[in-house]
């Protein structure tokens, strides 16, 4: 079997701030393989965004910096290779798709010249993506890629896309033009496809669609989807792996089915004992007290520690490593032992 | 069943057509001909789309906004009947927490002023001297799980879900009857969205509030309230009982909105 299509080894990411250098990411550890779609999830500043956009480099360093780690997209470390071979790679090989689909889109240009700019950049670069020869004149490859959009627009789902390849961004609805961006992303037919937040701004009956959209994607083409969320359930019923983050480091990873079931690691359990649910009765939610660790400063051993039920002194030593659980399934606790949870869970 | 506190009757809002540098648009139905009755001390859910008019049924319940067509009455009286004067008093009586709470909070003003603003603009049926006001401040911040110790703070200070409480603080602080939470928790991380629910629970078992909760997440309205209305492009497609609702939807539309809610637990998909 070829190597993982990504696999992140160690990355550590501080960013230098007014108070001193935070340490953003701790030591992440992840292998997406073809075929799957790993969820990342976290609360807001837990380094779930800076994961996805370290992969495509869209990390500014300075104020960034990578103090160890490697990258490796299909065995080429993206941390070591040259800004110009990164951009061969970004919106070609990797997509992204961010959350906001109003910001992402230009407004003063029609839908069909941002498809159609997007697919013979592509092309330049790989040109079977046109379904034309390669010396074509350039109207012969414009007319090409024009059709190719009008099909990827067909393909996300959007009514009537020949038509609509003539509209400007404001007249679609934010379901659509998410889906626009998809599109877009997929026009270059990458191999592994970073969508954050892809969902949050949109209603749930457009996000059951997109969401379907992106594992349809993953089964036509086979490639590897990242999917960057604050919502576990959205996790539970898109995602085959997930990854819960927090505050830069990925506390627990495993099958999805594994996780959601049986979360090992007590950040986990109080994520999803906060999520109401059909049988949670009223006024019984478990939130989860005090708030978010300094980076700058972190604390010393688990950053979990301050906010953990279960924490005992040795969680304060060092910074637990990840410990099997499960088939596959680790997480970062040592009141988790082997397969076995510690008693008083 | 008690009493209703709030009323819509046959609301409907059209806002008209405009002349703009491009041209004409088009006129814009808003709200078709609801109806709906809220009850003294519920919680009642109303759940919708972005663009189904969940906001302008909750302006127009403010008065912010007048209804085309229809009555919405606040125990028994006519909000547009009423004079300036009667109208400026029942706004104590009716307050609203809204979604944004970095966007809610003037970032020039401290948590003192914050919190007795509304007891400053409603001087005349309160009565508060300024240390009565500073004291009640004192007593709503404790009331939200915040101290006095907050009083001098700027909001810049605090954390997402600390805001939200100084919100809800504020919107407390005029003494009001209902509330009206307009997506209160969406911009919250479920951590700290749990311990504004559960704020929200515990302050209306102690203080018998009325809230009107506006969402569009049915996990937390599923959670919260007692009774919900579905509204779909300004009309009115379901309501009832929650427990109803979600365990047998009766209109299409309430099926797909359920069937598309994700969950997290495993779906074993049957095949």
């Amino acid at each position: 079997m070829a190597g993982p299509l990504l696999r992140i080894r160690d990355l550590h990411l501080t960013m230098t701030s007014f108070d001193g250098a935070a340490h953003v990411l701790n030591g992440i550890d992840l292998t997406v393989q073809r075929g799957e779609i790993w969820g990342l999830v976290g609360e807001s500043g837990c380094g779930k965004s800076l994961t996805g956009l370290s992969i495509s480099r869209l990390v500014p360093t300075p104020p960034a910096r990578y103090i160890r780690g490697e990258i490796r997209f299909e065995g080429r470390d993206l941390l070591q290779l040259p800004m110009r071979e990164v951009q061969t790679l970004r919106g070609k090989r990797i997509g992204m798709i961010f959350q906001d689909p109003t910001t992402n889109l230009n407004p003063a240009y029609r839908i069909g010249e941002q498809l159609v700019d997007v697919a013979l950049a592509a092309a330049s670069h790989d040109a079977s993506v046109l379904d034309c020869p390669a010396d074509a004149s350039r109207r012969e490859k414009r007319r090409a890629a024009r059709r190719l959009a009008g099909d990827m627009l067909d393909r996300v789902g959007i009514p009537n896309a020949k038509a609509r390849l003539d509209n400007y961004p404001h007249e679609f609805s934010g379901g659509m033009r998410q889906r626009v961006l998809i599109a877009m992303a997929l026009i270059g037919r990458p191999d592994l496809l970073i969508a954050d937040e892809p969902t949050t701004a949109l209603d749930v009956s457009v996000q059951a669609q997109i969401l379907k959209l992106l594992k349809g994607t993953v089964a036509d083409h086979d490639i590897g989807i990242i999917l960057i969320t604050h919502n576990l359930g959205v996790v539970a019923e898109t995602c085959s792996h997930v990854a819960v983050m927090y505050a830069g480091n990925i506390v627990e990873s495993g099958p999805v089915e594994e996780v959601i079931e049986r979360p090992a690691h007590p950040y986990t359990q109080a994520l999803m004992a906060a999520i109401p649910t059909k049988q949670s009765k009223r006024g019984t939610l478990k939130g989860l007290g005090g708030s978010v660790p300094n980076l700058v400063s972190p604390p010393p051993g688990c950053r979990f520690a301050p906010r953990c039920p279960l924490a005992v002194a040795e969680c304060t030593q060092a910074l637990p490593s990840a410990v099997e659980v499960g088939t596959a399934h680790h997480a970062a606790c040592i009141r988790v032992t082997g397969t076995e949870v510690a008693s008083d869970v | 069943m008690s009493e209703p506190i709030l009323q819509i009757e046959n609301v409907s809002k059209t806002y008209g057509a405009r002349r703009t540098l491009f041209g004409r648009t088009a006129e814009v139905q808003a709200l078709k001909d609801v109806t709906i009755a809220v009850h003294k001390g519920e919680s009642f859910g109303l759940v919708g789309e972005s663009g189904s008019g969940k906001t302008t049924l909750t302006r127009s319940i403010l008065h912010l906004e007048t209804p085309s067509a229809g009555r919405i009455l606040f125990e028994g009286q006519d909000l547009a009947r009423l004079s300036p004067a009667d109208l400026r008093r029942l706004r104590a009586r009716v307050q609203i927490v809204f979604q944004d709470p970095y966007a809610s909070l003037n970032p020039r003003m401290s948590v003192r002023d914050i919190v007795t603003e509304p007891m400053l603009v409603h001087h005349d049926i309160l009565g508060l001297s300024r240390t009565q006001r500073t004291d009640r401040a004192a007593e709503l911040l404790s009331l939200v799980g915040l101290g006095p110790q907050h009083l001098s703070r700027y909001p810049h200070e605090f954390s997402g879900g600390q805001r939200q409480r100084i919100c809800i603080a504020r919107a407390l602080a005029s003494g009001p009857e209902l509330l009206l939470l307009d997506e209160p928790t969406s911009a919250l991380d479920v951590s700290v969205q749990a311990q504004v629910l559960n704020l929200l629970c515990e302050l209306q078992d102690r203080l018998g509030l009325t809230y009107v909760f506006i969402s569009h997440d049915l996990a937390v309205v599923r959670y919260l309230c007692n009774r919900v209305a579905l509204i779909y492009r300004g009309e009115l497609v379901e309501e009832g009982a929650t427990d109803a609702i979600f365990d047998a939807p009766k209109s299409a539309y309430a099926r797909m909105l359920i069937g598309a809610m994700p969950e997290a637990r495993v779906r074993r998909e049957v095949s």
